[in-house]
């Protein structure tokens, strides 16, 4: 009686094991409390303010009285007049400067300092400590190195080089002006660009690139089919990245020509900060801001699909 | 591929200090000038100053609060840290051991913050502190970081934590531990590197952040680094022996602290942005 009592209980105990499991499995994970604040602070600080910001671009809120809808007419206005135009197009030309002169710059610092030169580890600090940097700070600096003094900053140092020629009034011409603050933002992050370049080309290899120079492969040739292939990823990160910080670029603008001569630098966040802040424009303010945040969404993802696509592993 | 240190090799270092002496020379130009009078400032040559004017140093700590601002954005920036640690860990918990659509659609949600830029939230988020009255404190400024930066926080954690095995936490939980004694005793100690990445990434960021604190601190005693930087250089237009006096201490703790631990600052921005 006993043993047939045990056994049929250890039957039982077997047949009731996978949903004891799958209990077991329920309660092994943690419950939704633990996301509650994280979800919370982040819906009041991000989520309800932004879609707010979406609504509020199609009214005419001034911040006083209520907000009228008025349509897609703050899109308009953004695209017939010229000094929002212009900062639209200000913007994208900024952040094409920046995206592609500061990754070819730090590329190159990282393949420069990815050998065996005895100053690399100095070189690596140096080149990146301005990136920890304070961009406002540091922006003070650059308004003073950017003066048009020939004896003065950047002009000095051309003329100490020989580059006399290239000396301009940097930030009192209007066709140069922008480009002055793009190469500031280069100084900058190409460091930050270089220190990414250079953790994916530590990651490469060495046997890869040795069997390719066994094989008759030049400095170029293995430059072009294997590094860079193989350094996709950080490519990747670093256009991505740029290109987002490129296209909210305020910092630099405010504090070294706050979008002048005339609003030859203006940029879609000194609009945003101005048409809010000085003007109370609040309305015209967010649709601003709803076209440039649909700008760095569409932008990053098309860059993330299309340069994914790319990335291979050998 | 690092050949032997060849002729060629002795080329490009020396191609290389000449590049890194061109990438300092900005830093001579602010040192020096921040130790020369207004008058020698004004013949506008980039040799050293005659004798080094150090009351620009005096006076723009004094003038600007430079102490006071450091205070505030010490205390901002640690506030902060301990919010995005203790709920960005928690959360990321929750999103990387849970395999439910809820979870999976608050991932995304989440993720989705990293790409949205704050400037759209900006004008409604003001509105919002000043009705509830927290526009110009501390608390606002907590406030805003961590909503800001808890989904680059959690991404960071989730990604860790997806690699990091579960038996860890799965061992403690079996002996009986439930899932908050699990991740704090277990789990969360096992976070270490990660936490240094969340914390070097979200410091630098909080401590040099500027349009925000402007808008939101802008007028009050409770002024950052930055803001503080800004309204001095207004009061000071073309007093460049001040200014870069200022720009100079500004800069010295950040610098100080990189400098001091550049090893780790380095492989945590490289580890928390490839991922």
């Amino acid at each position: 009686m006993e043993t047939t009592h045990a056994r049929t209980e250890l039957i039982g105990k077997a047949a009731a094991r996978p949903a004891r499991r799958r209990r077991a499995r329920q309660v092994g994970s943690p419950v939704l409390w633990f996301a509650a604040p994280a979800m919370a602070i982040y819906a009041l600080i991000v989520l309800y303010p932004s879609l707010a910001g979406a609504y509020y671009a199609f009214t005419d809120w001034s911040g006083i009285g209520s907000a009228k809808w008025i349509g897609l007419e703050n899109f308009k206005t953004l695209f017939r007049d010229e000094q929002s135009f212009g900062s639209l197009v200000n913007t994208l030309k900024l952040t094409a400067f920046i995206v592609v002169v500061q990754n070819a710059i730090g590329l190159a610092l990282a393949l420069a300092v990815h050998t065996r030169i005895k100053s690399r580890n100095v070189l690596r600090v140096l080149f990146f400590a301005p990136a920890v940097l304070s961009p406002v700070v540091i922006a003070f600096l650059w308004k003073y190195m950017l003066n048009p003094e020939p004896d003065a900053g950047l002009n000095a140092m051309l003329g100490f080089l020989g580059l006399g020629f290239l000396q301009q009034n940097w930030l009192g011409d209007p066709s140069v002006a922008l480009w002055a603050i793009g190469l500031t933002v280069v100084w900058q992050f190409a460091g930050f660009s270089m220190v990414i370049f250079l953790a994916a080309l530590q990651g490469i290899p060495r046997e890869l690139e040795e069997a390719a120079a066994i094989d008759g492969a030049g400095r170029f040739q293995r430059l072009h089919r294997i590094v860079l292939p193989l350094i996709a990823p950080a490519m990747t990160i670093n256009l991505t990245l740029s290109t987002i910080g490129g296209l909210k670029l305020f910092d630099q603008v405010f504090a070294i020509t706050n979008g002048g001569p005339g609003y030859s630098t203006e940029t879609l966040s000194t609009l945003i900060y101005k048409q809010a802040f000085v003007f109370g424009a609040y309305g015209y303010s967010t649709a601003v801001a709803l076209v440039l945040t649909l700008l760095v969404a569409g932008l990053a993802l098309l860059q993330v699909r299309y340069l994914q696509g790319r990335e291979v592993t050998y | 591929m690092l050949p032997r240190y060849r002729p060629r090799t002795f080329a490009l270092e020396l191609l290389m200090i000449f590049v890194a002496l061109l990438f300092a020379y900005p830093v001579y130009v602010l040192v020096n000038l921040s130790l020369k009078t207004p008058h020698e400032i004004a013949e506008a040559s980039i040799g050293p100053p005659s004798h080094l004017e150090t009351a620009n140093y005096s006076n723009a700590w004094n003038g600007a609060h430079l102490g006071a601002a450091m205070m505030n954005s010490t205390i901002i920036t640690v506030a902060s840290l301990v919010c995005l640690i203790m709920i960005g860990s928690t959360a990321a918990y929750y999103v990387a051991r849970t395999q439910s659509k809820l979870s999976y659609g608050m991932y995304l949600l989440f993720l989705l913050g990293i790409v949205l830029p704050f400037q759209l939230a900006l004008v409604p988020l003001y509105r919002f502190l000043t009705d509830t009255g927290l526009l110009g404190s501390y608390t606002s400024m907590v406030l805003f970081y961590t909503g800001l930066q808890i989904p680059f926080t959690i991404f960071l954690y989730a990604g860790f934590l997806r690699a990091l095995p579960r038996e860890y936490g799965e061992a403690a939980l079996v002996d009986g531990a439930n899932h908050w004694q699990s991740f704090t005793r277990v789990t969360f100690p096992l976070l270490r590197p990660v936490t240094g990445t969340v914390i070097i990434l979200n410091a630098v960021f909080i401590w040099n952040d500027f349009l925000t604190p402007l808008i939101y601190l802008g007028g009050t005693p409770n002024e950052t680094l930055p803001v503080v930087v800004y309204q001095f250089v207004g009061q000071y237009v073309s007093n460049w022996g001040y200014i870069f006096a200022a720009v100079v201490m500004a800069s010295l703790p950040i610098l100080v602290v990189f400098l001091l631990l550049q090893r780790y600052v380095i492989r945590g921005f490289t580890s928390g942005l490839k991922g």
